[in-house]
């Protein structure tokens, strides 16, 4: 069976992968993200045929924030004083604030929680898109909501 | 966040929907797409960095997507709905169907037609406006003069209708015989055109 047309594909993962950037990069930074994200996509579909799409776009998001998040580690130059511009208020700023304490857990229990509850795929999923195994995926999405939890209350 | 679960994060569909609808249109696909409305029904116009390589009536197979499935196929399936890309080709078919324009200057892709397809087609598109011309005609020009059958199949899956006008080619004593849309339409152009049909 040839691959259906790449739109159709674009169609139904444009959600998944969207939901899933908007908590690993935040929302100003998932419009590049989703366009790079979505163009290495369209490179490999004809010749790949994935028997689980959606985590199969979702891996390549996940690999593409990674990348936003080295990029942006080089690019972050030290600056004097600069004033202090408070961060604009609206509905366009990340609603959920518990997803901004999801960057700051360890790369591991990070990638886990994020794939785990943004990107909606199952531990065995994640293993797959980590390359761990299941139980190790399981136990790294529990120990970062654990921590999550502890921050929370504290 | 419960005991073992977080809520996913909120997000806004309308801009997943732009996100996408911005990658579809300036992303490097190999196909670009969009539905062009026509008064002869709704046509898939798909085109590649050469030129336009179909112009298939959507319910040739079934809908758009059957359209788009044979396309992906054929051609390759790093296909994206873009518009904007298709522009020319839906101001050149509008004046044509208001009787503005009768040559089209659109370049073509030849691709989805065979080698002999190809020379009858083109052919074809030497017929001018408001005239007609038969099989056995067209087929002599392809450089075969018997190959009036195969120049009648050869037309029948002629994936640029309109743009290469195979409703301008008829039966040797007049009658219409068949057309890749339906009859009607090709009686519809032929109108359009001008042309009393006996």
């Amino acid at each position: 069976m040839p691959q259906p047309p790449f739109q159709r594909f674009l169609d139904a993962h444009r959600d998944d992968v969207w939901r899933f950037l908007v908590a690993s990069v935040g929302r100003d930074a998932a419009d590049d993200v989703f366009q790079e994200t979505f163009l290495a996509a369209m490179r490999a579909y004809p010749r790949l045929r994935p028997d689980n799409p959606r985590s199969w776009v979702l891996t390549i998001a996940h690999r593409k924030a990674l990348d936003h998040f080295r990029a942006r580690k080089r690019r972050a130059v030290p600056v004097g004083d600069l004033p202090e511009v408070p961060a604009p208020e609206g509905p366009d700023i990340r609603d959920d604030g518990v997803w901004e304490r999801v960057h700051a857990l360890p790369a591991k229990q990070r990638a886990a929680v994020l794939l785990r509850f943004a990107g909606d795929l199952t531990h065995a999923e994640v293993a797959i898109v980590m390359g761990t195994s299941e139980e190790a995926a399981r136990r790294n999405a529990f120990e970062g909501l654990r921590k999550l939890r502890q921050e929370m209350t504290a | 966040m419960t005991e073992d679960r977080l809520a996913p994060p909120t997000f806004d569909p309308a801009d997943a929907a732009a996100a996408a609808s911005r990658f579809a249109a300036t992303a490097p696909a190999d196909v670009h797409y969009a539905l062009v409305d026509s008064p002869i029904g709704t046509l898939v116009a798909a085109a590649t960095p050469h030129g336009l390589a179909t112009l298939s009536y959507a319910d040739q197979f079934d809908g758009a997507d059957g359209v788009l499935d044979w396309v992906a196929a054929k051609l390759s399936p790093r296909m994206l709905e873009a518009p904007a890309r298709l522009d020319d080709v839906r101001r050149e078919l509008d004046e044509y169907f208001e009787g503005r324009r009768h040559d089209f200057d659109l370049p073509i892709d030849w691709s989805l037609a065979s080698e002999f397809g190809r020379r009858i087609l083109k052919a074809t598109a030497a017929i001018p406006f408001g005239q007609v011309s038969t099989y056995g005609k067209v087929a002599a020009q392809a450089g075969n003069p018997k190959a009036s059958r195969a120049a009648g199949r050869a037309l029948g899956a002629n994936p640029i209708p309109i743009v290469v006008p195979c409703h301008r080619v008829i039966g040797s004593s007049g009658q219409l015989t068949g057309y890749t849309g339906g009859l009607h339409r090709k009686v519809a152009l032929l109108q359009i055109e001008g042309v009393v049909l006996g």
